[in-house]
This record gives structure tokens, C-alpha cells and sequence, in this order.
């Protein structure tokens, strides 16, 4: 505002000074560029803090999605209740309810107190039975269908604890919380602590939260991420077949062979609109195309990997164009000097000078994808889904999840232990995501050294 | 005017070569721009051509159009005839890839293929299926690198990158993988303008020695390099063809007030 008039030789800058001595403009440029600076270091450190506190928020809420408060018990498998029949009959057994089997824990668990001296302080059966989770006796069921000869047998039987009694073990919950909860008692708290002291209950790694299928809002602690994984593993192998061959075609086209004339400005805007397109709305044309339209099953990794190739197409087709634009001229000049046609020019020279942007946006676009929830919710991947898809092909078919519409369920549910295992799941996801980046790194890397 | 001695020794066997290309009343348009027009040109079998001019004169657009390089430019249009042995290269039926084969390039900026030496040779000959085995290639890309002065700095270094070598060495790896085609006709776009005055001399050397398999074109802004290196001159300005003749005559006796401006330094 109030630069100095150089009006005379005698008021002008370089009116024989020093040059030890530094002068007002310069010294204002200093100023100016010192402060610049810290204006940059002050948004990166900003930047750095939100991704420390993201960081720190997720893993102190869902490390403790990986450890699980297991009951190890002796359990002896009578056959008079599980097999009433004798005949060792599967479909015979499979009468056998989990409420049988229910019984058969219950006792069992009771003898295992007694047995190893652990006091129960005249409480009930059924709060004693309370510890374990709701899913033991399907799990105790499915072991002995799976295994009929175990019939007959003692054996040790892993099973989760209940859900509140993982959530005091991980101080989630207190004795004063457990006073106004319906669903646990102080003493039943007290038992799991002596149970936990004589090694009747212990805390482990959970692989069930890695490969189990999700579990009802009443047992938080049997839900896995098993088929999310799963099915966001088949969405990605699908997008990356579809859109990576479709997204180059279309790039390669545009940029080396089409005309440049209104269609293909056309179709250029198009292209770049659709990138900014949000994607529930690609989440409902998947819906009246691909479900209601072709009767395609709803639910299924095929038509979650439809709409997320739509969505990612735009992103590929961008990056892909940028790095075919970045390849020098040069290099198709010299091709074609030497009589390669604009085919070969493409493939032998351009193509593999742009792989690396290629396999960049490609994952970038991939990333996008395996993040995205919206789309899939309209198409049915939020359902509740306790059977594994079978292996590909028939597997794309089969209902899925997916992780983030798995960490949105989780976060719908009232148990707060689904609060740890919905932070658990995007620890999974972020872990996903760091992969895959990893490896466009390395994949990018190895592409360049062929110079 | 130039006083170059070998200039007057250049004169020789011109009557028994023959019109490899012969251009008539060529015009070309960059969309509504008219770059060149009315040009007729003879050049001649096993015998350097020079272009000059100065800057924007048309020279270089004039020599794309020989192997129709300018198809790729969407907006650039060719009228007028250009035979090639006779031969229409402008004709509905040619296939441009099959021209450039015989009509090969080498560009103003050395631009080696981002591969090893051996391959930037043994493009051309694969991709046109001029070798039937490994050993043939192997004789092609020799043969190639020799010609082009290249063999004794290279031979050691073939599978190394050839984008690791010097600028000129670049350049003469260009004028290897052009000739690796057996091309009829080579075109030089101002071959030396991106090398220094040791790597010009190699070069300049070299456009002698290919005088005798090929005819060679080439664009210069050098008057000195068209004096030392051509049998015959063209002088372009504005986009038309001022003056074409004897190199020796251009440079010691122009016939047009342009020619003689240029020459002496007076525009461009």
C-alpha cells in the first residue's frame, strides 16, 4: 500500500549502499517469504495432526476388535442328548436344537466351576450360563455335525464369552455400569474375573473377527468381517478386470486415434463430469439397471463390481489420458519415421512408456472403489449375510458384503461393542487400502527402471 | 559468398543419377495458413539435397511431406503431386507405414526409443520382418551401427540404454535405425542443430557417406553445414521455393535478390 515513491536518483533503491547492508524492499521480501513459508508448514502440520488423531481414534477404538475374551471348558458330548436316536445319523442329529445344546454347556460349565473350586455364590444357572455368548451352543453344534464322532468324547471347547464380559475385560465396562445393565450382573462380572484368574477364561487373538461371517445384534462378539473381506476381495478382482481393459481401450482411443471433433469434445466433458457424478446416484442406475432391468441377484459382488467400474471408469480413463499425454511426441515421430503403424507405435512405444500413470490411476480408481458404501447400499449389499459366497465364478452370484457397508451396518447397531468392532473393520480396510497402494508403488517402480 | 574448396569438386557424375522424387505444384495448408505453395522440386538419386531458409520459411513441412509425416497432423492439408519412383505417394492406395519404410526420417532432437541400442535398431527391421533369424538381425543391426559411424563406440554397449548415450552418438543411433530399414530416400530434419561442432563434423561426414546407397534430404539452418554437405540447394522463403540448384551455384552465383540476401545475412 505504502511503497516508497522513487522519485529521485538520491531516493532510489540502489543509491550507492552497502551490499552488507540489506534494504527495506529487500528486507520486506525476506519478511514476505519467511511468513509464506510458515503459512506452508503450518497447514502440514495441521494436515499431519488430523491424520495422527484419525489414525490414534481408530486404532485405540479397534485394536481391541482383534482380541476376543474366550471360555475354555471340558465339555463331555453325552450321547444320549445329542444323539437320542444311537444310530450316529447326521440328519437324525440334526434334530438335536441349539437349545439342547444349550442345556449340555450349561451343565457343563457349572461342573467345570465346581470341579475347579471356583465359588458361584448361589447364583443362578441361567446367569452362570449368561457368560457365555449366545452363539456357543451353534458353534458346539456345528462342530459335533461336522465331526459325529466327537460324540461320546470329553473335549476342551473354545467359546466366546459374552460380549459384556470381553467389554470389562477391555474396560469398556465397570461393576457401576454393570448395576443399572439388564443384561449383566456385578456378580456374574466377579466370576468371569475368578474364572479368568483359574484360566477357564483367557484373552486371545480373535481370528473369528477376521473370517467369521457377521453375527445378529445379540452376540457382537461372534461378528466377523469374513465375508466383507470376501466380498469386497471379488468386487476389486471384477472392477480391476472390467474397468482396466475398458477404461485403457476407451483412453487409448481418445487420445491416439479418435478425431478430434465436437463428439469427442463431447464425450471428453462427459468423461470428466462423470468423475465428479456422487455416487449414490451410480448406485441407483445400478439399481434399475442391472437388477431391476437384467435381473441380476441383489446383494451380489457382480453387480457391486458393475456400478464400481461405472464409477471408476471416469478416474482410469482420466489418469490413463494424462500419462498417454505425457509420453513426448518424440517418441511417436520416431516410430513412425521408421514405418510403424499407429497401432504398433501405440503398443510397442507409448503404451509402456505410460504404465506407470497407467497402474497409478488404475489403483487410485481402485482404492476409490473398495471405499465407496453409498452405491452399495441401493443395491443390496447391506443385507444380513451369514453364508459364505462360494468360490468364483458361481461366487460373484452369491450374496455378499462388503467392508464399508459392513463398518456402516456395525455402526447402526445399539450394543456398543459393535462401536470396537466397526473400528476394527476400517483398521481392516485402511490396511486394504495400504496394500494396494503399496503395491502401485512397487508396481510403478518397476516399471520406470525400464527406463 | 561461401568459400568452401570442396564445393567446386561437387559437381561430378550429376548427369548420371536419376529423379528419385519429383514434386509438382505442391501446396500445403495448415487449416486456413497456406505454408507452401507452388513448389516443384527434383531430387535425385544418390545425392545430399539441402533445404535452407530461414525460420518458418516452410522447409521442414515441405520435407514431412515427403514420407507424409504431416498426416498425423489433423489440420494439415497437401495438394500438387509428389512421385516416389514414379509413383503417386499421395495416391488413396498408399498406405503411409508402407512409405515411410522407404522413405526414412531423422529428426531435429535425437529421440532414441527408451530402450536398449540393439533394440533401437532392430525395430525398424522387425516390425517390416526383414530378418529371418537372431544371426540375421544381429548382421542387420551391425551393419546399421557401422554405417552410421556408430559400431566402434556401441559394439561393447548394445543392451545398454540407448538414451544413456551421448547427444551426437543419440543422433547417429537415429540415422542407424533409419538405415537399418534400407530405406530408399533418407530425410534429415536438422539433424546437427541439437549437437556440438565435433558431433556436427561426424555427422556431416556420415550424410557423405550415405550419399552413396541413398538419396539424401536434409533441412539446415546452416548455410556453411548445405555448402559442406549438399550437391544441390533449395532456398525457401515465406513458403515458396526461391531458388533450386548446383549447390556450388546457389552459394557463389544465387540467381534471385533473395537468394543472395539470405545468403549473405541480410534476412533470416
Amino acid at each position: 500500500m505504502s511503497m516508497p515513491q522513487t522519485t529521485g536518483p538520491q531516493t532510489g533503491h540502489r543509491a550507492s549502499k552497502s551490499l552488507l547492508e540489506v534494504d527495506a524492499g529487500t528486507r520486506r521480501r525476506n519478511r514476505a517469504e519467511a511468513r509464506f513459508r510458515s503459512y506452508g508448514i503450518a497447514a502440514i502440520g495441521v494436515a499431519v495432526l488430523a491424520l495422527v488423531l484419525l489414525v490414534t481414534s481408530v486404532l485405540s477404538n479397534g485394536l481391541g476388535a482383534f482380541r476376543q475374551t474366550f471360555v475354555i471348558m471340558d465339555i463331555t458330548l453325552a450321547a444320549d442328548t445329542l444323539d437320542p436316536s444311537g444310530t450316529g445319523d447326521v440328519d437324525a442329529m440334526k434334530r438335536v436344537s441349539t437349545i439342547g445344546y444349550g442345556k449340555l454347556l450349561k451343565t457343563a460349565l457349572i461342573a467345570d466351576l465346581e470341579s475347579r473350586g471356583i465359588p458361584t455364590e448361589g447364583m443362578s444357572e441361567k446367569e452362570i450360563a449368561g457368560l457365555l455368548s449366545k452363539e456357543a451352543p451353534a458353534q458346539l453344534r456345528n462342530m459335533v455335525l461336522a465331526d459325529p464322532s466327537l460324540i461320546g468324547q470329553t473335549i476342551r471347547f473354545k467359546t466366546y464369552a459374552t460380549g459384556r464380559v470381553d467389554g470389562y475385560f477391555k474396560g469398556r465396562v465397570s461393576m457401576e455400569s454393570a448395576e443399572r445393565d439388564s443384561n449383566v450382573t456385578p456378580a456374574q462380572l466377579e466370576l468371569a474375573d475368578r474364572m479368568r484368574a483359574k484360566g477357564l477364561m483367557s484373552v486371545g487373538f480373535n481370528w473369528g473377527f477376521l473370517f467369521g461371517p457377521d453375527a445378529s445384534e445379540l452376540r457382537p462378539e461372534a461378528a466377523g468381517l469374513g465375508i466383507a473381506i470376501l466380498g469386497s476381495a471379488y468386487m476389486m478382482i471384477l472392477v480391476l478386470v472390467l474397468a482396466l481393459p475398458i477404461g485403457v481401450a476407451a483412453s487409448i482411443y481418445l487420445e491416439e486415434f479418435a478425431p478430434q471433433n465436437r463428439w469427442t469434445d463431447l464425450i471428453e466433458v462427459n468423461i470428466a463430469n462423470l468423475a465428479a457424478v456422487p455416487s449414490i446416484v451410480f448406485g441407483i442406475l445400478g439399481l434399475a439397471l442391472f437388477i431391476n432391468f437384467m435381473g441380476l441377484p441383489q446383494s451380489a459382488p457382480v453387480v457391486g463390481a458393475l456400478v464400481l467400474t461405472l464409477m471408476t471408469l471416469p478416474t482410469i480413463i482420466i489418469a490413463t489420458r494424462a500419462s498417454l499425454k505425457s509420453v513426448p511426441p518424440s517418441i511417436r515421430s520416431a516410430a513412425l519415421g521408421v514405418g510403424a503403424s499407429k497401432m504398433q507405435t501405440v503398443f510397442h512405444h507409448v503404451l509402456p512408456l505410460a504404465m506407470p500413470g497407467i497402474l497409478t490411476g488404475t489403483i487410485i480408481g481402485l482404492a476409490q472403489a473398495l471405499g465407496e458404501t453409498a452405491p452399495l447400499l441401493l443395491i443390496g449389499m447391506v443385507a444380513f449375510v451369514r453364508d459364505f459366497p462360494s468360490a468364483p465364478p458361481e461366487g460373484f452370484m452369491d450374496p455378499a458384503a462388503a467392508l464399508p457397508v459392513q463398518v456402516y451396518n456395525w455402526t447402526q447397531r445399539a450394543d456398543p461393542a459393535f462401536v470396537e468392532r466397526a473400528s476394527g473393520a476400517i483398521i481392516v480396510l485402511l490396511a486394504f487400502l495400504l496394500t494396494m497402494n503399496i503395491v502401485a508403488i512397487v508396481l510403478r517402480r518397476r516399471f520406470e527402471r525400464r527406463w | 559468398m561461401m568459400k568452401d574448396n570442396r564445393i567446386e569438386e561437387r559437381t561430378v557424375d550429376m548427369d548420371m543419377t536419376e529423379t528419385k522424387i519429383s514434386a509438382r505444384n505442391v501446396q500445403v495448408y495448415y487449416g486456413e495458413t497456406h505454408a507452401i505453395r507452388d513448389v516443384d522440386v527434383d531430387i535425385l538419386d544418390k545425392t545430399v539435397t539441402a533445404f535452407i531458409g530461414p525460420s518458418g520459411c516452410g522447409k521442414s513441412t515441405f520435407l514431412r511431406c515427403l514420407n507424409r509425416m504431416n498426416d498425423t497432423i489433423p489440420i494439415c492439408r497437401v495438394e500438387g503431386t509428389i512421385l516416389l519412383d514414379g509413383e503417386d505417394i499421395y495416391d488413396k492406395r498408399v498406405d503411409p507405414v508402407q512409405l515411410r519404410a522407404r522413405v526414412g526420417m531423422v529428426f531435429q532432437k535425437p529421440n532414441p526409443f527408451p530402450k536398449s541400442i540393439y533394440d533401437n535398431v532392430a525395430y525398424g527391421p522387425r516390425i517390416h520382418g526383414l530378418a529371418r533369424s537372431k544371426a540375421e538381425l544381429d548382421d542387420i543391426v551391425e551393419k546399421s551401427l557401422r554405417r552410421a559411424a556408430l559400431w566402434s563406440e556401441a559394439k561393447d554397449r548394445l543392451d545398454q540404454p540407448g538414451t544413456g548415450l551421448s547427444g551426437g552418438q543419440q543422433q547417429r543411433l537415429c540415422i542407424a535405425r533409419a538405415v537399418a530399414t534400407e530405406p530408399e530416400v533418407l530425410l534429415m530434419d536438422e539433424p546437427c542443430s541439437a549437437l556440438d561442432p565435433i558431433a556436427t563434423a561426424q555427422v556431416e561426414e556420415l550424410i557423405d557417406e550415405l550419399r552413396r546407397d541413398y538419396s539424401v534430404v536434409i533441412v539446415t539452418h546452416s548455410m556453411q553445414q548445405a555448402a559442406r554437405v549438399s550437391q544441390k540447394t533449395a532456398f525457401f522463403h515465406l513458403g515458396s521455393l526461391v531458388e533450386f540448384g548446383e549447390t556450388g551455384e546457389i552459394f557463389t552465383n544465387p540467381q534471385d535478390p533473395r537468394t543472395e540476401s539470405y545468403i549473405t545475412g541480410r534476412i533470416g
